[in-house]
């Protein structure tokens, strides 16, 4: 494949990866944390904890955290952990704004803050190659 | 008890991703997504040690998140993990070897800055 075909297949790929990585990582922890809001403190015991995962809606967060896994795992194939870690922050600004709007939790005006900044550092690692400067796709 | 679950979730996730990143470059890009293809990286990766200490680290980063959302609320929980990017990116430097250069190092710090005001 040509370098530049091959280099905007990365790209596409590395985009709807991040994608996929980011919205069921939200969705899959907004499930589950409704879910565990609903049972309630499950206890300490690894037993009660697994029993957890039986409750619908932490069943539902969890196959979507599976999901997540296996999309974080392909993108991590060829893309560096300093570039997906920091890309993928914008989910924690889309489970701020899930918070808000779907569990009804308050939003301050530092939480406001803290939101710029994630979202300004998310746009600056964005723009930097996926991949180590200098090496190829592994 | 709240802290040292968060403790927990920063150290589990920062090994997690780290012996992520490290068994899956040990694998190849994953460049086919055909049902088979799928089937036998899989089949591959468990048997993958840095695969296998990264899914360990994730399952006690994992269960400290469940304990963790029961005892505080979501917008806590989940901002409080972004501690990890830190560790994480120095951690990729030196032990991954990646090019990190300053959009990377400032985009980490202004986002663990945004953790410190989004936990307020």
């Amino acid at each position: 494949m040509p370098a530049t075909s091959r280099d905007a297949n990365l790209r596409f790929r590395t985009r709807l990866f991040t994608a996929i990585v980011v919205l069921s990582n939200v969705a899959g922890n907004s499930l589950l944390t409704h879910g565990m809001q609903k049972l309630g403190d499950p206890g300490n015991t690894p037993l009660a904890l697994i029993g957890a995962l039986f409750h619908p809606f932490v069943a539902a967060g969890v196959a979507l955290l599976i999901v997540w896994t296996l999309s974080h795992m392909a993108l991590l194939s060829w893309a560096d952990l300093s570039y997906v870690m920091p890309v993928t922050a914008i989910g924690y600004v889309l489970t701020a704004f899930s918070g808000r709007f779907i569990l009804g939790e308050e939003i301050s005006v530092y939480r406001w803050t803290g939101i710029g900044l994630i979202t300004l550092g998310v746009m600056l690692v964005s723009r930097t190659n996926p991949v180590s400067a200098g090496e190829s796709p592994r | 008890m709240k802290w040292f679950l968060v403790f927990l979730l920063v150290a589990a996730t920062t090994a997690g991703d780290v012996f992520r990143s490290m068994g899956m470059k040990h694998h190849g890009e994953i460049d086919d997504f055909r049902p088979g293809a799928i089937g036998k990286a899989l089949g591959l990766l468990v048997k993958n040690r840095y695969v296998i200490i990264s899914t360990l680290a994730m399952a006690v980063s994992f269960f400290s998140f469940i304990k963790l959302v029961a005892i505080a609320p979501m917008s806590f929980a989940v901002p409080m993990s972004a501690a990890t990017f830190i560790p994480e990116t120095i951690l990729a430097r030196v032990l991954l070897k990646e090019t990190v250069n300053w959009q990377r190092w400032t985009g980490a710090l202004l986002i663990a800055a945004g953790v410190v005001f989004i936990s307020q």
